[in-house]
């Protein structure tokens, strides 16, 4: 299912005007606070009117101000998953599970109560009652009750934004096995790159209002002019080799040897490593007697100067894209130039856990 | 031991006190619905008229109550323009009968009722009630569903609370039905007669403490009502 949306609206001082098209798959809204996430992900779920506009999934018209066409949100069928969770805090575990389900047409074809809370590991939650759910279990019991409506599409607002990250990094994997083991098509609000890199198979870009960049998410994250010097990263498809007792775990992308601190996934699996250019040091001879355990080799495919003093070094290591973050002052020093071969060197303590995801598409 | 203890009061009083039972529960019970509904539309609607309507329910607590009495006694009396039309079309008569007694009541005690369960209404986080509407329920549903059970408490409040008031209203009751002893002669209006009559000041005592008695007992039942369904509804 592929969801169509164009809208514009004004508010005191803020004007969003974005038009763009969510595929199968996670489509993530990533963007600075302000940046009129928020708005897209409620005109979609109807919570909030836009002056003009029009959303349309395949086969339904869910708002269209120049037809005079506003479904109310209870006819939409969506799974909206807050921020803050929003249990009924009147209902059982159970109950809130279910309230969708109550609603849902007959014949809708959703995921059974039995295989949610399997998914999302909420057997002994079930009697229990929100007030008595930790934060983490409580957007558990969010996503769970979302996908029992049989939703059209599942709306996620900043899901993780409540929680530590010791929650964050208990939630995301749920998240992964949506995208992967469930066919609903999720559309994923988020100012987090960390969660664009693990979640997302399509990234909309979104700056003051407008969108600037639509994309997969090693191509918009690596867009300096989307998502900003600093936030720019690499993405990286790597496979797990081995763990080792050091603490730290062997992983491959392609022919490229890749250490970083032990990651929860067994060996074998895909995983995708987020890389923050600004952690990437550049080097033109192989370092020796260097603490990083991470000296990738490449060739350089471009050098982008920006605004500031920094320039955008981008690598090809064995077909993947990674990025630097330099100074202008060091790459003409070292006299990088395109085709040029050059050594990434990056510290493995540098890539968080959270970084880290397993999933096989994007 | 039975036929003493109610022999303590003698049968006129009893039957104040049966009577008034009765006009309250009957007074409250049927101003629950609109009260719920006009609570509701002063908490979350817009309107033109909004402010005339919130005066116009808050006045009978300001209001001296024999105006109130009074007003009724216009607009209800058999000669009044509502009266004679509930008199004509559907053969109810409510100036002198107790129906009369339990409408003097139920307006006098709207105002605690509707102020009661509006403050309940305004501590609904609207969000929940977003989120009921995305899951499918439709404005009904999310009332049933998520609003009613939510504001329980204040219900429960704002009744006990009206119950109580309409048990102990006078003013607009004795001007509206006057003090007929079974037809409308509650506790409050019998206290008041019992005390016109010389040497009647043990009666008159008695049904004092049988005031008390009931108005305490409906504030514990409130209290303890009140607690158990909050704890329900804070989620634990």
């Amino acid at each position: 299912m592929t969801l169509q949306v164009s809208l514009r609206h004004q508010f005191a001082g803020f004007d969003l005007d974005v038009a763009f098209e969510a595929p199968p798959g996670v489509t993530v809204l990533f963007g600075p606070s302000g940046s009129g996430k928020s708005t897209v992900i409620n005109a979609v779920a109807g919570l909030l009117r836009p002056d003009r506009g029009r959303i349309v999934t395949d086969d339904l018209v869910l708002l269209d101000t120049d037809a005079r066409r506003v479904l109310p949100p209870h006819k939409r069928r969506l799974g909206y998953v807050f921020q803050e969770g929003r249990l009924f805090p009147h209902l059982s575990v159970r109950q809130n599970l279910l309230f969708g389900r109550w609603f849902a047409p007959r014949d809708a074809r959703g995921e059974s109560l039995d295989r949610v809370v399997e998914l999302l590991g909420l057997e002994h939650l079930l009697d229990r009652r929100p007030g008595a759910l930790s934060g983490g279990e409580k957007q558990r019991v969010a996503i769970g009750r979302a996908l029992l409506a049989a939703p059209r599409l599942i709306l996620a607002d900043e899901p993780l934004a409540a929680l530590d990250e010791t929650r964050k990094a208990e939630i995301l994997p749920y998240f992964e096995r949506l995208r992967d083991e469930v066919a609903v098509p999720i559309l994923y609000v988020s100012h987090a790159s960390a969660e664009v890199a693990r979640l997302a198979t399509t990234v909309v870009a979104l700056r003051a209002g407008r969108v600037a960049a639509v994309g997969p998410p090693a191509q918009v994250l690596g867009d300096v002019a989307a998502v900003g010097a600093r936030g720019a990263s690499s993405i990286l498809t790597a496979r797990v080799v081995a763990h080792h007792a050091d603490g730290l775990s062997q992983l491959a992308a392609g022919e490229v040897p890749l250490w970083l601190p032990r990651i929860e996934a067994a060996p074998g699996r895909v995983v995708r490593v987020r890389i923050a250019a600004q952690d990437v040091i550049l080097a033109t001879e192989v370092p020796r007697g260097i603490s990083a355990l991470n000296i990738l080799s490449g060739t350089i495919t471009e050098i982008r100067r920006g605004q500031g003093p920094g320039v955008m070094v981008t690598l090809d290591i064995g077909g993947q894209r990674l990025s630097a973050r330099i100074t202008r002052r060091s790459a003409e020093a070292m006299g990088l130039s395109e085709g040029q071969t050059c050594h990434a060197v990056l510290k493995s303590v540098a890539v968080a856990p959270e970084d880290v995801g397993t999933g096989t598409r994007g | 031991m039975w036929a003493d203890w109610t022999s303590w009061l003698g049968p006129e009083e009893w039957q104040a006190v049966r009577l008034s039972l009765r006009v309250s529960f009957w007074a409250t019970l049927i101003s629950l619905p609109p009260g719920i509904f006009i609570a509701y539309a002063l908490a979350r609607w817009s309107f033109p008229g909004k402010q005339v309507l919130n005066g116009i329910v808050h006045l009978p607590l300001i209001l001296p109550p024999v105006v109130t009495g009074y007003l009724l006694l216009l607009a209800f009396g058999r000669r009044g323009p509502v009266g004679e039309w509930l008199e004509q079309w559907f053969g109810i008569v409510l100036s002198f009968r107790w129906t009369g007694a339990a409408l003097a009541a139920g307006i006098m005690a709207f105002p605690l009722m509707v102020r009661a369960i509006r403050l309940a209404i305004e501590a609904v986080d609207p969000k929940l009630e977003a989120a009921a509407s995305t899951l499918g329920a439709s404005p009904a549903w999310v009332f049933v569903t998520i609003t009613l059970p939510l504001i329980l408490p204040g219900i429960i409040a704002g009744w006990i609370l009206a119950f109580a008031k309409a048990m102990g209203e006078f003013g607009a009751t004795i001007t509206f039905v006057s003090n007929i002893p079974g037809q409308t002669q509650t506790i409050p209006s019998a206290i008041y007669a019992l005390l016109q009559v010389p040497g009647a000041e043990d009666r008159a005592g008695r049904m004092v403490i049988v005031a008390v008695v009931i108005a305490m007992a409906a504030l514990l039942l409130s209290e303890v009502a009140a607690r158990r369904v909050a704890r329900r509804v804070a989620g634990r």
